[in-house]
């Protein structure tokens, strides 16, 4: 297994400040079909997808890779008994933006193990969304979560339902479903914006439990102020892998991890350079990516 | 090979994607397919909305022949929903009231109904924030009052009147919550968890892309 070791630092230090001269020099070529000025974030993919094949490529081996417990997951099926035993549905919100965004998709996937859950249990489950091809992925997803917990003659296309395309025509919508129908449990994953908050506290008035996660930072402090739990950022993208225990996904987390602390290095390292006054060019490697 | 082919076509839409972020767009294929790629995807997308219309018929549809609670509001949904599409659909060269144009139905609903009530909406998260600052910030521990005390001077700054209160205390005072607060303790935290997410994103895509996540398929 890769340790991160103090010559494999320096070694990466070396070759991204060789990069950086390269770059340069690269990007002198006349115009071509090929974009040199990006010739950094190109050798920062392939650099990411190693490490994250490295691991996967580990996991399958059956090393055992260690994954820190995330309470607001842990807490999914927690919200779903409450809501079994008060015999109230549960709401999940895919967020507000399009299925071409990885938060969205992110979001489907919870969806896919909330719905297994709440098959398992005979719970209710609502699904309200705002773009319709979002809609085809959710009823896609769920159907596929009832047929694989044996109860497909339960499935019903309207538990995912498209309510409205306008922000707050949906968010009025959801706001009502919430007065109305009491859900017991709130899940809000995904993308949100202005309504977070008017989401977040409608749930908080009808007393339900709420679980949020979301990697926009701006709108993380509503979510953390009105909800019970909240995934902050990166642990929205973990959850599929976590919920689901699967060794292949979680090298994924564990590579994710590796360029966490190289980026670390590299900030810490960029900072020292340029207090010195000598790190115009390994800056410069950065300026593109 | 249902679930082969989805795997296969994420790959290729994801890696033409990629690969063309790496090329000019009017100087080479991929460039060009990428742009004919999103072309498509607008396509689609304009599809889908026959679906969302069906979703959104049948469930109120439902609700209102079955008499169920509240289904008046149901039926309302219904017409609102059809007065607005109907005549935006029909051509206008048909009737002034028909199509988008200024003076057509679509125009006027948008404009006098639609907006005021996004806008009435939108105004209501102010009382929202009120509510959750009032439990947010409530001094129950040392942390909690840390925090209660720096909101109390940040709400103060971004004030006019309160900018004016804190120069009397101190003429740098406005500053120094800038440059410490917003520019370093809010902006550093800020900035870790957008590249936390950021890696999590391209991890999660990484994931997709290489068949191993197919959580967003139903599977696994």
């Amino acid at each position: 297994m890769l340790r991160i070791t103090k010559p494999l630092l320096t070694a990466t230090l070396v070759v991204i400040a060789l990069l950086a001269d390269f770059q340069v020099a690269l990007s002198a070529v006349p115009d071509s079909a090929f974009r040199t000025d990006r010739i950094n974030a190109l050798i920062t993919i392939a650099l990411f997808s190693t490490v994250i094949l490295l691991y996967t490529r580990w996991a399958r081996q059956g090393k055992d890779l260690f994954v820190r417990k995330i309470p607001g997951l842990d807490a999914v099926e927690e919200a779903v008994g409450r809501a079994t035993e008060m015999g109230k549905p549960v709401l999940f919100v895919p967020g507000l933006q399009e299925i071409d965004d990885i938060e969205t998709i992110a979001a489907i996937s919870i969806l896919g193990r909330v719905a297994k859950i709440t098959a398992t249990y005979d719970t209710p489950l609502m699904v309200p969304v705002r773009y319709p091809m979002v809609l085809a992925a959710g009823q896609e997803v769920v159907e596929q979560a009832f047929i694989e917990v044996g109860k497909s003659d339960m499935y019903n296309k309207d538990i995912v339902r498209y309510v409205a395309g306008e922000q707050f025509a949906f968010t009025a919508t959801v706001n009502g479903m919430m007065m109305r129908d009491r859900p017991a449990a709130n899940i809000y994953m995904g993308a949100f914006f202005a309504e977070s908050l008017l989401l977040a506290e409608t749930g908080n008035a009808a007393g339900s439990i709420q679980i949020a996660g979301t990697a926009r930072p701006e709108q993380l402090p509503f979510f953390i102020a009105a909800c019970d739990y909240t995934l902050m950022g990166e642990e929205l993208y973990a959850a599929s892998a976590y919920l689901s225990h699967e060794p292949l996904m979680l090298g994924g987390l564990k590579g994710q991890d590796l360029m966490k602390v190289v980026i670390i290095v590299v900030i810490i390292m960029g900072m020292l350079l340029m207090t010195f006054g000598v790190g115009e060019s390994f800056m410069n490697w950065f300026k593109a990516v | 090979m249902r679930s082969v082919l989805p795997i296969i076509v994420a790959f290729l839409s994801g890696f033409i994607m990629i690969a063309s972020f790496f090329f000019n767009a009017d100087r080479s294929f991929l460039g060009k397919l990428e742009e004919d790629l999103l072309t498509w995807v607008t396509i689609v997308g304009g599809f889908t909305l026959l679906l969302g219309v069906v979703s959104i018929t049948r469930v109120n549809f439902n609700a209102v022949k079955q008499k169920k609670e509240d289904w008046f509001y149901k039926l309302l949904t219904l017409i609102a929903i059809y007065v607005m599409a109907v005549p935006a659909i029909l051509p206008s060269s048909w009737s002034p009231l028909f199509g988008d144009e200024a003076g057509s139905i679509y125009d006027w609903l948008f404009t006098y109904v639609d907006t005021p009530m996004m806008g009435t909406m939108f105004a209501m998260l102010a009382f929202y924030i009120a509510s959750a600052a009032y439990r947010a910030f409530r001094a129950r521990n040392p942390e909690a009052t840390l925090l209660l005390m720096t909101a109390t001077l940040v709400m103060l700054w971004r004030i006019p009147m309160g900018e004016a209160f804190l120069r009397e205390i101190s003429i740098h005072l406005p500053d120094y919550i800038n440059t410490f607060i917003m520019k370093g303790a809010t902006m550093a935290v800020q900035r870790g968890i957008i590249i936390g997410a950021a890696l999590g994103g391209a991890s999660m895509s990484l994931r997709i892309l290489l068949g191993i996540e197919r959580t967003y398929m139903g599977k696994g």
